[in-house]
């Protein structure tokens, strides 16, 4: 029996739990013997001028090695600054490597200091010295439009990015109903339990080896590359256990290459952690869109045309943040058969720290937008919100499916994922409980909120179709390597790359050993975001595995003298044998010891896969205290076919959690002058084990055709569908009190304002 | 100062800054990499340790405070005969992923389970409610602590 499909548990975990990982902190390395500590200044106002920096103090107190700003990036061995990451982006927004005359936002850097201890860096930073004449923030994004508070004067704008939308109301001519309003998708702090961490050190032959906590390697060596402006042979990035990334550890960020260049300039190897209160201002922040969504039909159920117009903010230097929207555009429709899309967006810079993606990046938006309108629409109209869904879904009978926004849909069944969903609760039961409460008026009212979705993953390649590659070697020891452009922060590659090898050569699992994130090892690889690994890193992984074995076969064939169509694999001994006769067989390890026995693959896929759900969350809501709990939430998650339901489960319950604290709990917010009100954990309301039910997960497979493993993605699934599933119960909890929309996170007193303001006071 | 303390049932002397944190006692001074340190206002838990078997978080902690007390980190709870019964309910479970918690998170559980050997699900959820973890939603954690205090009965 296959491996594949099975229940297994990890096999890093023992290491893990008795040990724990090597987080980049953690590293002991020869390299490193000597190690000074960086730490950095940073700007505590959002905008203004910088009048003078003075860093004599810092650097005559105890420890310090040395101490960089601005000044000290100019001429020759310097450092450029940081254009934006798209070459579409408004010119004239580049980021300087230390802040010179402006600063942007509260976290900008100003200095770097080096000391020989840690605590040394943070006694001394207190002794810089900045002026700073503040200037007006831009805070609002819907006011940066404006253009009245430039944060870059020179570009003349702090419009980064926009797609043009016509917006011709005919379109809605001919609808019963249409209903208006603005949402608020807000801005959130991605919070990996590690924070950023990185390691550098040039060696003598002038290579710079740097470990970082990072998703992508490669993507981080190319930004260092570029950062540094050095030739590429002389980077190498080395990627440690990382303690979580969700989208905001892509790439290689400023403070990265800082480290990397003051290594250089001082000639010492570095270490630089942030901490977390650096961090949750440092480290790039997700979502954060202004929608306004225009939806119209008819009485009898039909949607007939949709409009979303984004308003991205994409905080102080354009990043991936300011692209989100295109996300947001190709999944506008969701999963409904709406052939008349309007869409258009504008990203724009405010004074705060930048935004890039966060689990889901631009999707969750764009599920958020279209769920949210489908319950406005059913509310106005006066039919069950299950029901208009129903009336609107794609059929399966329609893939592959070119959506208005241009995606091209692989595969799919979302009504018989609603209906699973809805028949699990047994949804006419709970609305017959709801109306029970209400004609008592309970004081603790049933919400009950539905979405169904569907999202893009292992999306494209700049270049062209996504691909990924992967080596498989077998050793004469009977042991095997695995090298993958793909790289873990929690996901389990470990186990599921060593599971897809093992099934076809029998070799355990125990003797499989994958290795990843080195770039003198593996030169190329696209990292893990987006929830590509799987499906292309996974299967460049099995491709190669199925390689090895034919050139096994070819091998064994001679050696065996025997036909090579005779030959089958015998997994049990990890074997090649002659099919009936067992007693004819010679092994891998044999084979490999004979001859190296190695396969690089590169997969390329046709195309995104389009992996979707439904959601049902129910909640409890006081009317008099405003609080709204999660009472239970179903879901339905079909990403392909499962390779481990372990492993795919703990990535559902994951985004399931992160979706529910959207919807329940968690803003990163900011004060009218852009101060961060929520930069330590005692702010920002990280979801904790009290705020979540235990989840109900329901299992449905439709496999991509696009790949022979038939796998989607599943990484980010739960904070595309439990988000708007959880704010609509929150809002269908309060509905008979006149309640339509209330804003996420549905705090206590959002859910009691909008009932006072539904109700005049009387509820 | 000169502190004594028992790490892992390890007697050890060291000479250290009276303002030197305990979870960067263990980390620097003893080299026990594992208590992982997660954020500077005692909110995540990740350092969670057991100072004399009740745990603490190992930041809200000096090291001089731990002087003459035993200090037990994971890397001290697998025995001779394998896994602890917690660390092995981690793995069945899946109650890890990224693994950053995880050393807070088992230690935080042992404590609680040495308190209340038979806890229900929302003792566990209240008991490990100053512990957090981003990636499994606490789903598995819950039911691992369950599983560990089952095992105990069997």
């Amino acid at each position: 029996m296959s491996i594949l499909g099975t229940r297994v548990v990890r096999t890093e975990d023992p290491l893990f739990l008795t040990r724990g990982a090597t987080y980049t902190d953690d590293l002991v390395d020869e390299r490193l013997r000597g190690a000074a500590y960086v730490t950095f200044v940073r700007s505590p106002i959002a905008h203004g001028r910088i009048t003078s920096i003075d860093t004599s103090a810092a650097a005559g107190a105890p420890g310090v090695v040395a101490v960089f700003t601005a000044a000290d990036t100019e001429g020759d061995g310097g450092l450029s600054p940081l254009p934006p990451p798209l070459p579409m982006f408004t010119k004239g927004m580049d980021r300087p490597p230390f802040a010179k005359d402006t600063v942007r936002f509260v976290g900008d850097i100003i200095a770097a200091i080096v000391t020989e201890d840690r605590y040394q860096g943070e006694d001394a930073a207190e002794l810089v010295d900045v002026d700073i004449d503040p200037l007006p923030a831009v805070v609002d994004p819907r006011k940066a439009l404006d253009d009245e508070v430039l944060l870059f004067p020179e570009a003349g704008t702090n419009t980064i990015f926009t797609i043009p939308g016509e917006f011709d109301d005919s379109v809605f001519d001919d609808c019963d109903v249409v209903v208006t309003r603005e949402i608020v998708n807000q801005r959130l702090a991605a919070a990996p339990m590690e924070v950023r961490a990185s390691a550098a050190v040039w060696g003598e032959d002038g290579r710079l080896t740097t470990w970082i906590s990072n998703q992508a390697a490669q993507m981080a060596k190319a930004a260092l590359v570029a950062a540094l402006a050095v030739d590429a042979d002389k980077v190498r990035v080395i990627t440690p256990d990382t303690g979580g990334g969700f989208g905001a550890k892509i790439g290689a960020d400023l403070e990265v290459c800082l480290v990397a260049w003051i290594a250089g300039k001082i000639g010492r190897p570095l270490r630089w952690v942030e901490t977390r209160s650096e961090n949750l201002v440092g480290m790039t922040h997700g979502r954060d869109q202004v929608q306004t969504i225009k939806i119209g039909g008819n009485r009898d159920g039909k949607v007939l045309a949709y409009r979303l117009d984004v308003i991205q903010d994409s905080g102080a230097y354009p990043l991936f943040g300011a692209l989100l929207p295109a996300l947001t555009f190709s999944m506008a429709t969701g999963v409904y058969a709406i052939d008349r899309l309007q869409f258009r967006s504008r990203s724009v810079a405010t004074n705060k720290t930048s935004v890039a993606a966060y689990r889901g990046a631009g999707r969750p938006e764009a599920a958020a937008a279209i769920e949210r309108a489908m319950d406005l629409f059913a509310a106005e109209i006066g039919m069950d919100p299950v029901e208009v869904r129903h009336r609107n879904l794609l059929p399966p009978e329609v893939f592959p499916y070119k959506t208005k926004g241009g995606s091209l849909y692989d595969s799919g069944d979302y009504a018989a994922a609603l209906k699973m969903v809805t028949d699990e609760v047994d949804y006419p039961k709970l609305r017959q409980e709801q109306a029970e409460r209400r004609a008592r008026g309970d004081v603790v009212q049933l919400g009950i909120g539905v979405s169904v979705y569907v999202e893009v993953t292992g999306g494209g390649d700049e270049s062209g179709a996504p691909k990924e590659n992967a080596t498989v070697e077998v050793h004469p020891d009977g042991t095997v390597t695995v090298l993958t452009g793909t790289s873990p922060h929690g996901q389990g590659h470990q186990t599921a790359w060593s599971m897809l090898v093992s099934d076809q050569l029998g070799i355990p699992l125990d003797r499989i050993t994958v290795k990843y994130g080195d770039t003198d090892l593996i030169p190329e690889g696209g990292g893990t975001m987006g929830s590509r690994s799987l499906q292309q890193g996974g299967v460049a992984v099995h491709e190669a595995t199925t390689e090895l074995v034919q050139i096994a076969k070819a091998r064994a064939a001679e050696l065996l003298e025997a036909n090579v169509d005779d030959l089958v694999v015998d997994t049990d001994r990890a074997a090649i044998t002659v099919a009936g006769v067992p007693t004819t067989a010679i092994t891998f390890a044999q084979l490999a010891e004979k001859e190296k026995l190695s396969v690089r693959k590169v997969f390329t896929a046709p195309g995104a896969t389009f992996p979707f759900g439904a959601h049902i969350a129910i909640v409890e809501v006081d009317t008099e205290s405003g609080k709204a709990e999660l009472r239970r939430i179903v879901t339905v998650d079909d990403a392909g076919t499962i390779l481990n339901p372990l492993l795919f489960d703990g990535q559902r319950h994951g985004g399931i959690a992160q979706g529910v604290a959207q919807a329940l709990y968690e803003e990163v917010l900011y004060d009218d002058d852009g101060n961060p009100l929520t930069s330590t954990f005692a702010a920002y309301p990280f979801l904790s084990a009290t705020e979540v039910p235990s989840f109900d997960l329901l299992r449905m497979q439709t496999p991509t055709p696009y790949n022979p493993l038939g796998a989607k993605g599943i990484g980010e699934a739960g904070t595309i569908g439990a988000t708007p599933a959880v704010q609509n119960a929150v809002v269908d909890a309060v509905s008979h009190l006149g309640v339509r929309h209330i804003e996420m996170p549905t705090t206590p007193e959002r859910v009691w304002t909008a009932i006072q303001d539904a109700t005049g006071g009387q509820a | 100062m000169k502190v004594e303390i028992a790490v892992n049932g390890e007697k050890t002397t060291d000479d250290v800054e009276p303002r030197l944190l305990l979870a960067h006692y263990l980390r620097e001074v003893r080299g026990l990499k594992a208590t992982n340190i997660g954020c500077d206002t005692s909110s995540c838990g990740a350092c969670t340790v057991l100072v004399d078997g009740e745990s603490v978080k190992s930041c809200t902690v000096l090291a001089v405070q731990a002087d003459g007390r035993q200090v037990s980190t994971v890397e001290g709870l697998a025995g001779d005969d394998g896994l602890h019964p917690v660390q092995r309910a981690f793995q069945q479970e899946h109650a890890l992923q990224c693994g950053f918690c995880t050393p807070g998170m088992v230690m935080a559980s042992v404590g609680l389970l040495s308190e209340n050997p038979h806890p229900t699900e929302q003792e566990i959820r209240e008991g490990l409610e100053g512990n957090f973890c981003r990636c499994t939603g606490y789903h598995n954690i819950v039911r691992a602590v369950r599983r560990a205090a089952e095992g105990a009965d069997a």
